[in-house]
């Protein structure tokens, strides 16, 4: 059952072939055996995914389901849920059992949806291969020597091995979507304000959003429609209604008009990438699409005016863990600033305290204007750009990562090194605009991911275009070789 | 831009972050590192360019201001590393 979409897996339970308890069984046995290669999962719920596996029968047989009622998933351990463990990936909340659902979680919850475990990702959701997590790396089903990605390293590793079909990711700079290409499967990260950030470990409150990770666009739908939508709790969430994604998934693209910025195929690009990349835009002339070249003129702005933005409201955001309320304590504290600094210093690991360094000073006394206010400059040229751009064109695409999974440790001395390969994600979530990785073919056995950005709100668009992709080929069906059986 | 040892212990300290003797020199090799890349967007000319605080440009919404949460004290209480009689408990601030 391991290799079923969440499309197929609904039918079959739709039609009693199999009972979610047999399915969530099925599926925690392949964790339990399979995962101890990956450390995919921090946490596995048995219990309380049969327990919902069990409702979800229940109200399968009383002909009350939902599309997602009765599958298995997975949440990034980003998301809040209630009286289990939620780590962010950190020393500093390894104590923390949440005392409330997040939106996206309750949402779920009432989809009839299971929940198998939460999944490793990088500490605080600051990374990009997933290495900075306080429960270790994640190893890609693809190439066990090879990061997933990240930073929601976890869940891309356990859909790319079909430990699950679906899970949640993050997105601040582009951390569903570069683990998405890494690990060869789909990721859409909504615009922003389309999915609540209520009970979502905050990194930086501008640019983070929700969104879902699984092998196909069609299940990528089925799961935003669950966890998309206004939300009193969230004071930056859009109020506007969500329409259908399955509706128009299959939607004609004839005449679509596509985009390809030639700051995305400049230098720094692979050329075994770019060639993979052509291959796909190819394909998308066969389905009718027309494609031109546009220019996005301030990508090279991109990273350095993240590595301010992201930093400055990371350094605000993390003054909440103070060893006070909740949380690592430090042991025998001398008095309350010894207790804040090495509850902080302890608890937090290096890269967060870099980032938490560099905001701060980002946001100190003499600094702030040459700093923050410079990079909030910038972000309105990058976001421009975008708006520009999608007067001439529907869809813009793109590599979404220059290279494919580099290996473990490759990147770990230098974080300007390990920064560059977001490269192409980050001005997507300074616009606050969508963006999509879909599978689109190897380089040497490792996975390529194709990034599609859309206009804002336009999300059933991405996914239709995505789908349409997908029916025309079948990477996105392709598993690895270990992972088969 | 070159950090000083001096640099990083007062930024550590307005993090309030207790930082290991031995790792000061790579703090400061790092960060520097870092604030030499952003230093990029230096080079732009943003006269005149509106700072974007929000992505849709949009204002925090506004609600009424009424009760709309239950007391959850106990509850949230029950994670937090000391407490007593409701209260957070942390070493004297006052002697």
């Amino acid at each position: 059952m391991h290799d079923k979409t969440i499309a197929q897996l609904a039918a079959g339970l739709a039609q009693r072939e199999f009972s979610s308890v047999e399915l969530t069984t099925a599926l925690l046995a392949r964790i339990k055996a399979r995962d101890g290669e990956l450390n995919a999962f921090i946490t596995v719920t048995e219990e309380l995914a049969l327990a919902q596996a069990q409702a979800a029968d229940q109200r399968i047989q009383a002909g009350s389901a939902a599309p997602l009622t009765g599958i298995p998933l997975a949440q990034k351990d980003i998301f809040c849920t209630n009286g289990v463990k939620t780590s962010c990936g950190s020393k500093m909340l390894d104590n923390f059992i949440a005392p409330y659902d997040a939106t996206v979680v309750r949402r779920f919850n009432e989809a009839g949806a299971v929940m198998v475990g939460k999944t490793n990702m990088d500490e605080f959701a600051m990374g990009s291969s997933n290495e900075t997590s306080f429960y270790g790396p994640v190893k890609n089903p693809w190439d066990l020597a090879a990061v997933p990605g990240g930073s929601s390293g976890g869940s891309a590793a356990a859909v790319a091995a079909r430990l699950v079909p679906g899970a949640t990711g993050t997105d601040t700079g582009g951390s569903i979507r570069q683990p998405a290409a890494l690990c060869g499967i789909t990721g859409i990260k909504p615009t922003y304000g389309r999915v609540s950030r209520w009970g979502m470990i905050a990194f930086a409150s501008s640019l983070d959003q929700g969104g879902p990770m699984a092998t196909t666009a069609e299940d990528c739908a089925l799961m935003l429609e669950a966890m998309a939508g206004f939300d009193t709790r969230d004071s930056t969430s859009a109020d506007l209604p969500v329409p259908s994604y399955q509706a128009t998934l299959a939607n004609d693209i004839k005449g679509l008009r596509i985009g390809l910025p030639k700051e995305y195929f400049g230098e720094g690009l692979d050329p075994a990438v770019a060639k993979v990349i052509e291959q796909a835009i190819d394909e998308y002339r066969r389905l009718g699409a027309e494609v031109v070249e546009i220019s996005l003129p301030n990508t090279h702005l991109a990273v350095p005016t993240y590595y301010v933005v992201a930093p400055a409201e990371c350094s605000s955001n993390l003054s909440r863990f103070d060893g006070v309320r909740y949380g690592y304590r430090c042991e025998a504290p001398k008095n309350l600033e010894d207790l804040y600094k090495r509850s902080r210093g302890e608890g937090f690991g290096p890269e967060v305290q870099r980032r938490i360094m560099i905001g701060t000073y980002a946001l100190s006394a003499g600094y702030y204007d040459a700093y923050y206010l410079k990079a909030q400059k910038l972000r309105h040229l990058i976001s421009d750009d975008f708006k520009r751009a999608f007067t001439q064109v529907d869809v813009i695409m793109g590599p979404t990562s220059p290279t494919v999974a580099f290996n473990i440790g490759e990147k770990t001395a230098d974080p300007v090194t390990m920064y560059l390969s977001d490269i192409y994600t980050i001005a997507v979530n300074l616009a606050g605009v969508p963006g999509m990785s879909l599978p689109v073919g190897f380089v040497e056995g490792r996975p390529v991911g194709m990034q599609l950005i859309g206009n804002y709100f336009d999300e059933a668009r991405l996914l239709n275009v995505a789908h349409k992709f997908q029916q025309a080929t079948d990477w996105h069906a392709r598993l690895p070789e270990a992972f088969k059986a | 831009m070159a950090l000083e040892r001096s640099d990083v212990l007062n930024i550590a300290h307005l993090a309030r972050l207790a930082i290991a003797e031995q790792d000061i020199p790579e703090y400061a090799r790092n960060l520097s590192n870092i604030l030499d890349f952003v230093a990029q967007m230096e080079a732009v000319d943003t006269t005149g360019v509106e700072p974007m605080a929000h992505p849709m440009d949009a204002s925090q919404r506004l609600r009424e201001d009424q009760v709309s949460e239950t007391d959850e004290r106990a509850h949230f209480q029950a994670i937090a590393p000391a407490t007593e009689a409701g209260l957070y408990l942390v070493p004297k601030v006052i002697e």
